[in-house]
């Protein structure tokens, strides 16, 4: 870079990159939600997580082709990722609970496997681009160059709304709160007469369809490649983590300061872009070991 | 949970290593030994199988057989994994004894397989992988490439970039080998032509989140931008480049990586996309029309540069053979009759430098059609600098 170039930028290049930063949070929200639930809730640790983002990408792929829609490819793959995750909940990690986390790492991990060996089977290994819906097409004239994709922020509106109902599942409803009462004392909530294991079922299908959700709505943004789950599993976990494990919110507020932190370090430490996530991991966990937001 | 995490990876690759060992077959002592290691799986998986169909077209074409000798052929699955490099050359090179090793795709495991090659003398020919190194620094006698070196395709765009009479220019790559050579490439022909690059920017490979440098670039209102990216990533990026506006007023320019193989995934938005490459679509060139017929009756698919780099990785060893009069045991001969080659490529006829890197025209296309259509030579017969190489 020559001298005088300064690297800091005017006032409307920073609010634009206050912009990115905002909509990249709410898109890795999105993705580690589900994380989050089976993670923090079930005590599972799913490697696999990211093959379920990545599921979801190649479904938006092929039911995109085959329908002629996205809308139509999501309406389709939310309830089909449900129903496997149900499937996967019953004939695979219904029998984990018990188990060590590091027998849960070797199954999910096998998963991962699986998954890309059936994917490359199934729909090969070439790189797909999946087509933004006509309606969300155009562009925002920001600057005089510059314009935002209408699409980018009409998926920071289905992350926020996301965001409220499922705090509101778990905070307010009747299910949210067998949820959390699993959460405590599994053995308790089962002697009320609680059907804790469908209610683990309904979990783990949710934090399935959630991953493949975001998978199927960065389709069109992110393209659908081999091992795309692989980028996205790594930064899940580390907003789980930052977030405290278990909470919605504070996934959501970890999700806000990786995005951030991610923007604003590649503009203005270049040379440390890769390392600014793990440095906020590393002081956010200083500060607070359990999470910015503790489970409860 | 951290460490039990951590152990459970280990062990998970451990297993993923083990299932991954592929058996040998025992060789008749009359056949050329020749070994893949080439990625069969993951995201080069396609690359693989091309070089591999491209240089078995070319012994098919001969009969199946190279100056009268039968080639049995040995493959590993290098799986793009650098830390298992050397263990996978090795498999072919002391376990299968291979007369020739091929490969690879990845810059970082081709290195490693010339060390293995240098080492142990073996003939080796890289059929991609572009790092500066092979024939630069680390050249050997015995290595050679059919494909290119990063600074090729790059120093080319360098020189059409100024021709255009661009003056200000910013770059943007990955922060790894092949991005930084490139970038390197340009710079070296568009500076010297009087143009500046006015900002490198680069992201950790392989990051795709492209947003704050689409706004940097917006800001800095540069003439062009030069990028290298390859693979999904690259389709990503030229959709997002599209989607911001910028291609409206900030032409984009790069290595032909960008769009080779990407075109579909990019649909509207790579149309009019202007790279330079070894090769292109369109070339009017008996030799390129009859390979991609019999590639395409044959494989029942289009072939593409790296099916060309495939099938010149043979054509190199068939000339050296011929040199030595299908004596293998000959090596420095072959060696001869390799670098003395005047290979007649799909691409155009190209020779090696003393490096032993093609001296080849570069093309400059633009994407028409679903096609990256050649629309000029911007250099023709580019040799590699080959800087610290001393052969």
């Amino acid at each position: 870079m020559p001298a005088g170039q300064g690297t800091l930028m005017d006032f409307a290049s920073f609010l634009i990159q206050m912009l990115n930063s905002l909509q990249y949070g709410l898109l890795l929200f999105l993705v580690a939600s589900g994380l989050t639930l089976v993670f923090g809730i079930m005590g599972i640790i799913n490697l696999a997580h990211g093959s379920f983002y990545m599921i979801g990408a190649y479904l938006a792929f092929v039911l995109t082709s085959a329908t002629g829609s996205l809308f139509l490819a999501i309406l389709l793959g939310i309830p089909l990722t449900f129903i496997v995750g149900a499937f996967l909940e019953w004939a695979l990690f219904s029998h984990l609970y018990k188990r060590e986390h590091l027998e849960q790492v070797l199954l999910t991990y096998g998963l991962i496997l699986i998954f890309e060996e059936l994917r490359s089977l199934l729909v090969g290994d070439e790189v797909h681009g999946v087509d933004i819906p006509a309606i969300f097409s155009a562009s925002i004239p920001l600057s005089d160059v510059l314009s935002y994709p209408v699409y980018r922020l009409v998926i920071s509106g289905v992350c926020i709304v996301l965001a409220v109902a499922l705090y509101f599942v778990i905070q307010r409803t009747r299910l949210g709160m067998m949820i959390r009462a699993g959460n405590h004392d599994r053995t308790m909530v089962e002697a009320l007469g609680i059907n804790i294991n469908m209610i683990y079922r309904v979990v783990f299908a949710l934090g399935f369809a959630l991953a493949a959700l975001a998978g199927m709505l960065a389709a069109p943004i992110s393209s659908v490649f081999p091992n795309m789950g692989s980028h996205v599993l790594i930064i899940s976990f580390v907003i789980v983590v930052i977030g405290g494990i278990g909470s919605v919110w504070g996934a959501l507020i970890a999700a806000l300061v990786i995005g951030f932190a991610d923007t604003f370090g590649k503009v203005l430490l270049p040379d440390y872009a890769g390392m600014v996530v793990y440095l906020v991991m590393a002081v956010v966990l200083l500060w607070r070991p359990e999470g910015i937001l503790k489970k409860g | 949970m951290g460490h039990n995490l951590n152990k459970a990876f280990k062990f998970g690759i451990g297993m993923a290593l083990a299932a991954g060992l592929t058996s040998g077959a025992q060789a008749a002592d009359d056949k050329i030994k020749v070994g893949f290691m080439l990625p069969y799986t993951g995201t080069y998986a396609s690359l693989g199988n091309a070089i591999t169909n491209g240089f078995k077209q070319y012994v098919a074409e001969q009969g199946g057989k190279l100056s009268g000798r039968e080639i049995e052929y040995f493959t590993v699955d290098d799986e793009s994994d650098p830390a298992k490099a050397t263990e996978n050359a090795n498999k072919l090179v002391k376990r299968d004894k291979v007369d020739l090793l091929v490969g690879t795709v990845h810059s970082g495991v081709a290195l490693a397989m010339a060390k293995v090659a240098r080492e142990n003398k073996t003939l080796l020919i890289v059929p991609n992988a572009g790092a500066d190194e092979i024939t630069g620094p680390l050249c050997a006698p015995n290595v050679f490439r059919s494909s290119f070196t990063n600074w090729q395709p790059a120093y080319a765009m360098g020189k059409v970039a100024a021709q255009k009479g661009y003056k200000k220019v910013v770059t943007l790559t990955w922060k790894y080998a092949a991005g930084l050579q490139s970038i390197d490439g340009f710079k070296e022909a568009f500076e010297q032509a009087g143009g500046k690059v006015v900002k490198d920017m680069t992201l950790p490979f392989p990051n795709v989140e492209f947003q704050p440098f689409l706004t940097e670039i917006a800001s800095l209102k540069p003439d062009a931008v030069f990028v290298f990216f390859a693979g999904a990533g690259a389709a990503k990026f030229v959709k997002d480049y599209a989607a911001a506006g910028l291609n409206k007023t900030v032409p984009l320019l790069g290595s032909g990586f960008l769009t080779d193989g990407n075109l579909d995934a990019m649909g509207d938005s790579g149309k009019a996309l202007q790279t330079t490459l070894h090769y292109a679509d369109g070339l009017d060139n008996k030799k390129d029309q009859a390979f991609r017929l019999t590639y395409a009756k044959t494989y029942k698919m289009q072939p593409d540069v790296y099916a060309v780099q495939g099938y010149d990785a043979a054509q190199l060893y068939g000339a050296g053979l011929k040199a030595a009069g299908g004596d293998v045991s000959k090596q420095a001969d072959v060696i001869k009759g390799m670098e003395a080659a005047k290979i007649d490529s799909p691409r155009g006829a190209f020779t090696l430098s003393k490096a032993h890197n093609p001296v080849q025209d570069i093309y400059l296309r633009e994407v028409q059609g679903g096609q990256n259509k050649v629309i000029g030579i911007p250099t023709k017969a580019l040799a590699d600098p080959a800087r610290g190489c001393k052969l």
